[in-house]
């Protein structure tokens, strides 16, 4: 019975193909602008997510300066900076770190092929490529002799490598020699694009070993940032407590005295970040949900005429025998087949629109399966509701107001 | 002798209230047995129509006492009454009442679909029905595509597709000319005849009620005058002919 009650509503909608066609608009325009917009905000939450993973997993960066009214790192001229012992006291203090890198920076003209390029060096140890998150396109990471004998070996980034040696990507350049400052170096290495992100262009660098950059580039053994990433899983909140616990300990801070150094957390600008991005995607998805409503009232418009329309043969249908609750059930699943169909023909227009729009957007598409599926079942809900009305006149028709009807 | 097949005992209907208040059925008695051939007669407003409704179960009276098959129905809800007709009662309208772009089996399918008949049963039953009305070989045309006399054998098809113990013909020949007229009353004499169907029929045209072999006449809500028709017609015109004719 109910398959054929079934099969009847779709006969009734392939009746009026034009008809039908308009009356599910709304639901299709609803259904896609609301998948739509979940998977772009999504989309973008993903991108934000990758940037600033890439600066490093689960990455703290401890950084000199002053909580102060200038926001962290204000004012962070006159307080001291970190040294090394920092650092391995970090890594063997605390526990769930993964790797801590000390690390110095300069903005240097570098010059090579009688090319010259304006970088930022960084000096570090081979943690470095742990907590910033880089792998090698060639060559090697620092000895341990160089990093104890401030060699002058260095390993470039992409931009870097393409401005002054170019040819072929990732190989190009290496074990040629690069000038830094007054000082030549050999090129040992070179870094694995990360690409244009947010976060501006980090393939152009240029990598030293910290004694290196501290010797030759900035004459200072002092180490102006440790980078700390944390082991997979590990939870952030704690180890941050305990980590300032040990630099105020090793600064001797008294109670009162104020942090000279500030705890950045990438997870948690990376939480932040999302958060507002998932607020601002309901937002526009609450939005989009509107147009879901105004298709369902479409549709009770529709069903209300149809069952105007079609009056007589209702009629007929209860003089042959159709009880109450089967015409209402009739009515009530061609609402439901219509909306349906608007949510299917909706679904698909929305995975082709993100598709393309994403593209537009360059924000990483992705299929999510539970809002197509809850869109769908939205939409057939919205049939249910907005078809209930319409299907309940219908059913308590009299049978024989309704024959006489013209 | 049993029961007759439907007894109406004082059967009243009212309709709206206060001055304008109409007595459309006034206290009528009539018993119909079965495998008669009744035709209802009467001028416009005579309540005949009325009747009719109530004979058909498609409305309930004011007052008395209806009686099919022995029981009581009178009483009975919507969606009683509408077992009662799905299962006992096939009906006949002046428009035909086919739906539009459905094709003549469907049609004749629906009232087994309400009885919830599988589809195999229901094609072989509505096949069976239209080869009985002369359709045979019409089942996919839709109602579009068939004559007023095609379409009225559709909807006797749909009226005896459920093996009915009663058909009610309001008008049947009412949008139809002499011709088919008279074929759509030869199919009806048949199925009373033949196949043993009580048939009840409205109509105002006294060619159309010779078929019948009783004549109710309704005046003014009361059952004027019932009365054998001692020669019914037992061949239309030209009937014999409907089959190729249509």
């Amino acid at each position: 019975m109910l398959f054929s009650v079934f099969m009847l509503a779709l006969r009734s909608v392939r009746r009026n193909m034009l008809r039908s066609f308009l009356t599910i608009l709304g639901i299709v325009i609803g259904v896609s602008a609301v998948i739509t917009m979940v998977t772009l905000g999504n989309g973008a939450t993903q991108a934000i997510e990758t940037q600033i993973t890439s600066l490093g997993t689960n990455l703290l960066l401890v950084m000199p300066g002053q909580r102060g009214p200038g926001g962290p790192g204000a004012g962070s001229g006159g307080v001291p900076q970190f040294t090394e012992s920092d650092a391995e006291a970090i890594a063997s203090q605390i526990g769930g770190v993964a790797a801590v890198a000390p690390q110095g920076r300069a903005s240097v003209h570098v010059v090579a092929n009688g090319r010259n390029w304006l970088t930022t060096v960084t000096g570090s140890t081979n943690a470095w490529f742990t907590t910033g998150n880089w792998k090698l396109a060639a060559g090697r990471m620092f000895d341990p002799d160089e990093q104890a004998a401030g060699s002058a070996v260095c390993i470039i980034g992409e931009t870097v490598r393409r401005e002054l040696y170019g040819g072929t990507t990732g190989v190009t350049g290496l074990g040629e020699q690069l000038r830094v400052k007054q000082f030549s170096c050999e090129v040992v290495g070179i870094l694995s694009s990360k690409g244009q992100g947010g976060m501006g262009d980090q393939d152009d660098t240029v990598v030293l070993p910290l004694y290196t950059l501290q010797r030759r580039v900035t004459g200072s053994r002092k180490v102006g940032m440790l980078s700390v990433s944390m082991e997979e899983g590990a939870d952030s909140a704690p180890l941050k407590a305990s980590l300032r616990q040990l630099m105020r300990e090793r600064r001797n801070l008294s109670e009162e005295d104020d942090d000279n150094f500030n705890v950045f957390d990438t997870q948690q600008l990376a939480e932040t970040l999302s958060g507002t991005m998932g607020v601002l995607t309901s937002l526009l998805g609450a939005v989009a949900a509107v147009s879901l409503l105004v298709g369902g009232i479409g549709i009770m418009n529709i069903m209300l005429v149809s069952v105007t329309e079609r009056t007589r043969e209702i009629g007929l249908r209860l003089a042959i025998g159709a009880l109450e609750g089967e015409v209402m059930l009739q009515f009530l699943i061609e609402a439901v087949v219509l909306s349906a169909l608007g949510g299917i023909v909706g679904v698909l227009l929305a995975t082709g629109a993100s598709y393309w729009l994403s593209g537009l957007m360059e924000v990483p598409y992705r299929f999510d399966p539970s809002i197509n599926l809850l869109a769908l079942l939205f939409s057939a809900a919205i049939g249910v509701v907005f078809g209930y009305f319409p299907a309940r006149r219908a059913a308590r028709l009299d049978p024989i107001e309704a024959l006489r009807h013209e | 002798m049993t029961a007759p097949l439907i007894q109406l005992r004082g059967i009243s209907r009212r309709y709206g209230s206060g001055a304008a208040e109409l007595m459309a059925l006034d206290g009528i008695d009539l018993d119909i047995g079965a495998g008669e051939f009744v035709a209802i007669m009467g001028p416009s407003g005579s309540g005949k129509s009325t009747a009719m409704n109530i004979l058909g179960c498609l409305d309930t009276p004011t007052a008395g006492q209806y009686l099919f098959k022995g029981a009581h129905v009178e009483a009975l809800t919507r969606d009683q009454r509408a077992r009662l007709r799905r299962r006992y009662l096939g009906f006949v309208f002046q428009g035909f009442n086919l739906l539009a772009r459905t094709s003549a089996q469907e049609n004749v399918e629906l009232p087994l679909l309400y009885r919830g008949d599988g589809a195999a049963v229901r094609s072989a039953a509505a096949t069976k029905a239209l080869q009985a009305v002369g359709l045979g070989g019409w089942e996919d045309h839709t109602p579009g595509e068939l004559s007023g006399g095609q379409q009225q054998r559709v909807a006797i098809a749909r009226a005896i597709v459920t093996t009915p113990a009663v058909v009610l013909a309001d008008e049947p020949t009412g949008n139809l000319d002499t011709q088919r007229s008279h074929e759509i009353m030869g199919l009806l004499m048949e199925l009373n005849s033949a196949h043993g169907i009580t048939v009840l029929m409205v109509t105002h045209e006294p060619d159309m009620a010779a078929y019948a072999r009783r004549m109710v006449h309704f005046v003014d809500g009361r059952i004027a005058r019932d009365e054998v028709n001692p020669h019914p017609v037992v061949a239309a015109p030209r009937a014999a002919a409907a089959v190729e004719t249509t």
